[in-house]
């Protein structure tokens, strides 16, 4: 997120929520949402194909079409340049590209964009207006508009709308990606990307790697590596022979299911370090238990980039041991095998580890934005939003205040593609994913936590009651749901949250996970897959 | 309203000089200069409805006690918040509630956390004799699994209402009949759930007796019993943080704290009542290897085919047969041929180890994780 999560609270005139279903994702963030439409009124705008909780509340609901994201936005730019209500000054002075982004925005006249989308002209005209006059605004926006192949555009797009608003370097405003898991923020920060060093430090620089290259004192390799779909379908082809896989869940979370199971069996050496034996643990070579977070010390990083202790409460069951522990001593014994030869002298070649605050001063070494993230300071009960370059600084709540990282902001004007799988007579309905609030992710989790899983013990799919009564489904009963690539059945939630022609299941539930169904066609440039749109057909299970 | 901005009120409360930003109530005043009032419907998050009466104070010139919590604090106020009135008037309250409240502190889940009973015992007010009609109440009779209810121990203060109402901004709770009679109802005196209950447990939270109670923790949590150890949430990006309650080596109890710099006292129901994964017995207690692993002493030329079973083995022993295994990929075809895919789950200093083995120690960029998926 650029800014904050107390903006949205306090600052923000208008929310504009876009691909995020946020009440069942992001909880409370929801009731922060909610809380300032309903006791400051903030003007609250949901863009959704289905009508989730938090469109409820929301002074406009504009149901598009999954994968019309782009149209939609540039509708709205479109009505908010044609009423001259951009932010002249700050496009003036802090902005590039403004001059392409009319030409392409010119396209999409309510018409147009209402054509694509499926949004009345009119309420696209509402809506830009409503943002246009109830500034700052922010813009929240989650998988919804990340997982399609045209992923990238998407965020570029959400970005030239707040842009072209003055919404950005102001508290209230920003364009704030809600990032999914617990600490996915802080394994990006970390270097868990193929492209990065902790914070992002490119591998492909030279200065960068040399940097890292002196501090663990080895020669560092200067491709770019695989992303995590790209391993997959390495490992199916018998690139990648050796699979190291942490506390995660291919088996339920990555598109295309039966391709993943093919991949992961032909691997010829598969390590899964888990908490519970998953599915993809079931398929391993060797399985390392591991201790859950109420079991360890260290740090999270959240959405708003505030980095916080986590404590260790009760001990881990049996022998399971800390993710830090099982690298280390593996390191350590590689290291003797000779699989790599280190610069003794280089400071941070070594594995000796005793705890996690030994690993941040490392950290804060390496990583320009974690600088000031000290232990010491984290234990005095500070929380801190990175950047923080110094041990004085402050933290950053919000970014870009002064000017972009890049010197201007650039608008880079984005062009509606269709998703890469529409549907056809075969496949007649779009099946989109998400997630329901008592779940959480493959379900590793929360199918045991007892009453969370009481809550919603089983999938379901939602139907709208025209499409269930063609196909001749009843609420409650079993479906089956087919795609090109796989097939499951669930049971039949027969709701008007969707609209005719869609279809919505979520994916925590391994015996009927919606990714046997979803399409890995991946945006070329994020290589996320589309997991909200693919075509299937519907029967009685 | 940018309190820092406008004039500062001066106001003398027990005969000390206070000085409060404007719009501050005399309670908000007095609690700046560290002068405490007792309260029991109010809660520093929730809007102020005056109903229980417990903050009364003396106002100089002012016909009658005023509530704290409501009354504004203005300029030149000379304010007594131990005047022998404002102090009976809180035994008397306090001698009212205790009337129609069971005497069940050694069974009640809230003993040692209740805001009521420390009251009490500051205002040495006696349990009062037998003789006042009590609710008779059924106990625990909503069928939602994390929230639990004894209306006979609700002192209708409304925190609840409130709390679900304007943090939750869910409306679930509210007060039927009047006087006497007032029960605390969900919807249209229907069950939670179908009164659009989401199980956040923050009316539990704000509920200042035991009247809501956290019906997972029944028997094991009370206060007096656990230690707290703040930590961060292990389910979404939005970091709220709260206490572990532990007991035994347990978590037995999630409790939300004001000082969460996110979330402040709220949760959804995972956060809340999703940590019992922690101790299931499907957790993984010992290295496992593939049988067959095991009796080949050199890998390379083994095609498992996944076919034998996973068997316990010690760490010693999981540890070289990873390290071995490994180490020969990589002198054969390469760090290349190794990828590592690390974990939005674990802590950014096991980012960092993953990273650095991967890197380091295989020698390859091929690390990802599901940040995308
Ligand atoms: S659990 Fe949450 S939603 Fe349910 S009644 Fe209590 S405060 Fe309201
Ligand atoms: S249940 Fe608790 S919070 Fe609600 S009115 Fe009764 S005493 Fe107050
Ligand atoms: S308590 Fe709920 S909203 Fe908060 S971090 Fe945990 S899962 Fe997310």
């Amino acid at each position: 997120m650029t800014n904050s999560i107390r903006d949205i609270t306090e600052e923000s005139r208008s929310i504009f929520i876009i691909g995020s279903n946020t009440t069942e994702q992001h909880p409370v963030i929801g009731i922060k949402v909610r809380r300032a439409r309903r006791r400051r009124g903030a003007r609250l705008i949901v863009a959704d194909p289905r009508r989730i909780d938090i469109a409820n509340y929301a002074d406009l609901h504009l149901r598009h079409k999954p994968g019309s994201d782009i149209a939609l936005l540039n509708g709205l730019m479109h009505v908010i340049v044609r009423e001259g209500l951009q932010d002249q000054k700050f496009i003036d002075g802090r902005t590039e590209g403004f001059d392409e982004l009319r030409t392409v925005i010119g396209k999409y006249d309510p018409k147009v964009a209402g054509r694509i989308t499926g949004v009345a002209p009119g309420d696209i005209e509402k809506a830009a207006v409503m943002l246009a006059e109830n500034r700052p605004g922010t813009l929240l926006y989650a998988m919804g508009i990340t997982q399609h192949t045209s992923g990238v555009p998407n965020v570029m797009s959400c970005a030239n709308l707040q842009l072209l608003l003055g919404n950005l370097g102001v508290p209230g405003g920003g364009v704030n990606p809600l990032r999914g898991q617990n600490n996915v923020q802080g394994a990006c920060d970390m270097g868990g990307l193929p492209v990065f060093f902790p914070g992002y430090q490119k591998v492909t620089d030279p200065k960068a790697r040399e940097k890292f290259e002196k501090a663990w004192g080895v020669p560092l390799p200067d491709q770019a590596g695989l992303t995590l779909v790209e391993m997959v379908k390495a490992a199916g082809q018998g690139k990648i022979k050796g699979l190291f896989i942490v506390g995660e869940n291919p088996m339920t979370s990555d598109p295309d299911l039966n391709h993943v199971r093919q991949a992961l069996e032909k691997c010829e050496f598969l390590v899964v370090q888990e908490i519970f034996l998953s599915e993809t643990a079931r398929m391993a070579d060797v399985v390392f238990p591991a201790a859950s977070f109420a079991e360890k010390d260290g740090t999270f990083t959240n959405t708003e980039r505030r980095v916080q202790r986590i404590r260790r409460a009760v001990s881990s069951p049996g022998e399971a041991k800390p993710d830090s522990w099982i690298m280390a001593e593996l390191a350590k014994r590689m290291m003797a095998l000779g699989v790599a030869t280190c610069d003794a002298a280089a400071p941070y070649h070594s594995w000796d580890y005793v705890q996690p605050p030994q690993v941040l001063i490392e950290i804060n070494s390496l990583t320009p934005s974690y600088a000031g993230i000290e232990w010491a300071r984290l234990e005095g009960g500070q929380s801190l939003q990175w950047p923080v370059p110094n041990r004085d600084h402050p933290g950053t709540p919000i970014l870009h205040t002064e000017k972009f990282t890049r010197g201007k902001g650039r608008f880079v004007a984005v062009d509606h593609t269709p998703p890469a799988e529409l549907p056809d007579e075969q496949y007649p309905l779009i099946l989109t994913t998400g997630r329901v609030i008592y779940h959480w992710h493959g379900g590793e989790m929360t199918h045991r936590a007892r009453n969370l899983q009481a809550m919603c013990p089983e999938a379901l799919v939602e139907v709208h009651p025209k499409d269930a009564a063609r196909a001749g489904i009843g609420d409650g009963k079993p479906i089956k749901v087919a795609s090109r690539r796989g097939e499951i059945t669930a049971k039949a939630q027969v709701t008007d949250r969707v609209e005719p022609g869609l279809i919505f299941a979520n994916f925590h539930f391994a015996e009927s996970a919606a990714n046997f169904l979803t399409n890995p066609a991946l945006d070329p440039e994020a290589k996320i897959p589309e997991f909200k749109v693919c075509a299937v057909r519907i029967e009685k299970g | 309203m940018d309190k820092k901005t406008t004039m500062p009120i001066n106001l003398t409360i027990n005969g000390k000089p206070v000085s409060a930003p404007e719009g501050s109530t005399i309670l908000e005043a007095a609690r700046g200069a560290g002068i405490r009032i007792p309260t029991l419907c109010h809660h520093p998050d929730l809007t102020n409805v005056g109903a229980c009466r417990l903050c009364v104070v003396t106002v100089e010139k002012a016909r009658g006690l005023q509530t704290a919590c409501t009354t504004p604090a203005a300029g030149g106020m000379v304010v007594n918040t131990e005047s022998q009135e404002a102090r009976e008037t809180r035994r008397f309250v306090l001698e009212m509630l205790l009337s129609d409240h069971p005497n069940e502190c050694m069974v009640c889940e809230t003993n040692g956390d209740c805001e009521l009973q420390d009251l009490a015992y500051e205002y040495e007010v006696p349990w009062p004799a037998a003789g006042a009609t009590h609710h008779k109440y059924e106990v625990d009779t909503d069928p939602n699994p994390f929230v639990a209810i004894d209306r006979n121990k609700c002192i209708v203060c409304g925190r609840c209402v409130r709390a679900c109402d304007e943090i939750q901004n869910r409306e679930v709770w509210n007060f039927a009949n009047r006087g006497f009679k007032t029960r605390l109802v969900a919807g249209a005196d229907q069950p939670m759930l179908e009164a659009r209950c989401e199980s956040c447990g923050q009316c539990v939270a704000y509920c200042p007796v035991g009247a809501l109670y956290d019906k997972m923790s029944v028997g094991v949590a009370r206060a007096n019993k656990v230690e707290k150890v703040r930590t961060v949430c292990s389910y979404c990006g939005v970091g709220c943080s709260f206490d572990l309650n532990v007991r035994d080596d347990r978590v037995v109890r999630v409790t939300s704290t004001a000082k969460a710099p996110v979330n402040g006292m709220a949760l959804c129901v995972k956060g809340r009542y999703g940590y019992d994964y922690v101790h299931h017995t499907d957790r993984l207690t010992k290295p496992l290897v593939r049988r067959d692993l095991l009796s080949s002493s050199t890998s390379d030329e083994r095609r498992s085919g996944r076919s034998s079973d996973l068997v316990e083995v010690d760490w010693d022993t999981a540890l070289n047969l990873v390290a071995r295994k490994l180490t020969d990929i990589k002198s054969s075809h390469g760090g290349d041929a190794i990828a590592f895919f690390a974990s939005a789950k674990c802590t950014n200093e096991e980012n960092y180890l993953f990273n650095k083995f991967t890197r380091q120690v295989l020698g390859t960029n091929n690390i990802d994780h599901c940040a995308r998926l």
